[in-house]
């Protein structure tokens, strides 16, 4: 195998300082990653360095440090640019979460462009993020809000979806690109074909995608694409939007305030060229600087040998956790990533969480943000399991031999 | 044996049992009050109806939905409770509260020992923040339910 020339994981753990902590007098397994992944060296640096030697505000300053802090900044918009191959590094907007993207869209789209009688289509897997803005939508501006439902598999019912579509209705379709509760990774291109066809717009939530793939937004033709930065190995309050130039500039600002005006007097103001219509405030400049850091670390492993490691890891835990008596697995999809949810009999998600982090195991449990689901599900709560690119077989197989203590504790 | 020693700090054997054999853990058809308990970080719920006896707690009863240390929690809190006036019970959760959360109870009524020494198989959730509230959550229910409210969150 070529990858493992390539990919070493023990090198990779290397640069991450925080692996070598111990839980509980035990060598740490995290195996929460898609909650928030650990850090690199070089984003931590990256950020300690910024505050060291070279910080000012930006945007504005006309002095040395503002500009050099403005360059390394703005190179954070060119790295996403590139990351995703967007068109032009004006479409992409820096907001401080996912959530902030999705609020963004909701506003300024939901309210911008959609027309009331419109409606918003998501999917029955979506994390609240992708739920409560598009509710607070539909209540304030009479859009309706569409489900598709998902298949007992755990995904998505495309002829159900293009059912949702047929009436001309649909203004925008708001759908994740895989799922944080069932690691299912849901057909992008399709989804864009179909929604395209009936002539609405499509944005995915790819909190997690981008974590485990190549987002390219050209190739799949979507319109918006929205991820945060502090699951990429970033730091916490960075997220990105991207969207189509021209539909951004169709689109009323989110939050006014400074950086985001072209002119302001008390009769009118106007906005600023996007991507700065939709910055107001001084933005998160320092974590700009560090997912510039993360960006290039992950492109230097490489996405290929990046989706290859965990490819490998979710089949051999799939394989493994199978084995175990009483173990649900949730969710089946044919296209998956490293996130798996599971159930055990008898044993309550938390029970068993807890039970794992006395093993020095993190891994999460309840609903995961995404109730909807888990109603659909017929459950509380699952407990997850899930990879980064510093998880080891090893860190799997102390999962399996965890869960099997904690089979025999409640058995 | 079963190589579990480190898990029994915090899951004794009286708490595996009630979380997995509550006692208690039916509705009541005969009840004065009742309230509902729901934590929304976590997705536990739990219900608990109360019979009145003379101004005391008689009957209790809970359905819950949630982890062992919440079953049990509400398991042992029936137990403890029957008899009590609400300004007993009440002192009786704040003692159980601070023992849940720092693994103690420091400044305890002396009449509180008695009824605290059944509850001390949950007092391991102190090294655990996140499970506290695990184990006060039906309290909140059950305090809601004497004071006429309908709902409760342990957050």
């Amino acid at each position: 195998m070529s990858i493992t020339t390539s990919f070493d994981v023990n090198r990779i753990r290397q640069d991450f300082p925080i692996l070598s902590q111990t839980i509980r007098g035990r060598p740490m397994v995290f195996l929460d990653s898609a909650a928030s992944a650990q850090k690199p060296r070089a984003v931590i640096d990256a950020m300690v360095g910024a505050m060291e030697t070279q910080y000012a505000n930006v945007h504005r300053g006309l002095h040395w440090m503002s500009e050099r802090t403005t360059e390394a900044y703005e190179a954070c918009r060119d790295a996403v640019a590139t990351l995703m191959n967007a068109r032009d590094r004006s479409e992409i907007v820096f907001t401080n979460n996912i959530t902030g993207s999705i609020n963004l869209m909701a506003h300024s789209y939901g309210r911008g462009i959609l027309k009331p009688g419109q409606a918003v289509v998501i999917s029955g897997m979506e994390h609240h993020s992708n739920i409560v803005p598009w509710q607070l939508l539909r209540d304030s501006h009479a859009i309706e809000l569409r489900v598709v439902p998902i298949t007992n598999y755990g995904e998505l019912d495309m002829e159900a979806f293009e059912d949702l579509l047929r009436d001309g209705k649909v203004g925008l379709v708001s759908i994740t690109h895989m799922s944080n509760v069932l690691g299912t990774v849901t057909p992008a291109e399709r989804i864009v074909r179909v929604a395209h066809k009936y002539g609405a717009k499509v944005m995915f939530d790819g909190a997690q995608a981008i974590v485990h793939r190549k987002v390219d937004v050209q190739a799949l033709d979507c319109d918006f694409y929205a991820w945060t930065g502090h699951k990429l190995y970033g730091p916490t309050g960075i997220g990105v939007l991207w969207g189509r130039k021209e539909l951004l500039e169709q689109m009323p600002p989110f939050m006014g305030g400074g950086d985001m005006i072209s002119s302001v007097t008390y009769e009118k103001s106007t906005w600023a060229q996007v991507p700065h219509k939709f910055e107001a405030g001084t933005p998160a400049i320092l974590e700009g600087i560090g997912l510039k850091a993360a960006i290039d670390y992950v492109q230097g492993i490489g996405y290929d040998a990046l989706a290859a490691h965990e490819a490998a890891l979710t089949e051999h835990a799939l394989a493994r956790l199978s084995t175990i008596k009483g173990l649900t697995i949730i969710g089946q999809a044919q296209d998956r990533g490293g996130v798996i949810s599971f159930a055990m009999d008898g044993a309550h998600a938390h029970d068993v969480a807890t039970l794992l982090d006395r093993q020095g195991i993190a891994v999460r449990a309840g609903h995961h943000c995404a109730e909807p689901l888990m109603q659909r599900l017929n459950l509380d709560s699952t407990a997850r399991a899930s990879f980064g690119v510093y998880t080891t077989h090893e860190e799997v197989d102390a999962l399996a031999t965890g869960l099997e203590r904690v089979r025999s504790f409640f058995k | 044996m079963k190589q579990t020693d480190d898990f029994a700090d915090l899951y004794q054997e009286v708490i595996l049992d009630h979380g997995r054999h509550p006692r208690h853990g039916k509705r009541l058809e005969a009840f004065d009050v009742t309230a509902k308990g729901d934590n929304p970080m976590c997705g536990d719920r739990v219900q608990v109806w109360v019979k009145l006896d003379n101004g005391t707690i008689g009957a209790v009863g809970f359905e819950a939905r949630g982890c062992a240390i919440s079953v049990a929690s509400a398991d042992l809190m029936v137990e403890a409770v029957q008899g009590r006036d609400p300004a007993d019970t009440k002192a009786l959760f704040e003692a159980f509260r601070d023992m849940a959360r720092t693994g103690s109870c420091r400044h305890c009524a002396a009449e509180l020992e008695a009824p605290l020494e059944r509850l001390a198989p949950l007092s391991g959730v102190h090294e655990y923040p996140s499970r506290v509230k695990c184990a006060t959550l039906p309290w909140h229910a059950l305090i809601a339910a004497l004071d006429g409210v309908k709902e409760a969150t342990s957050e």
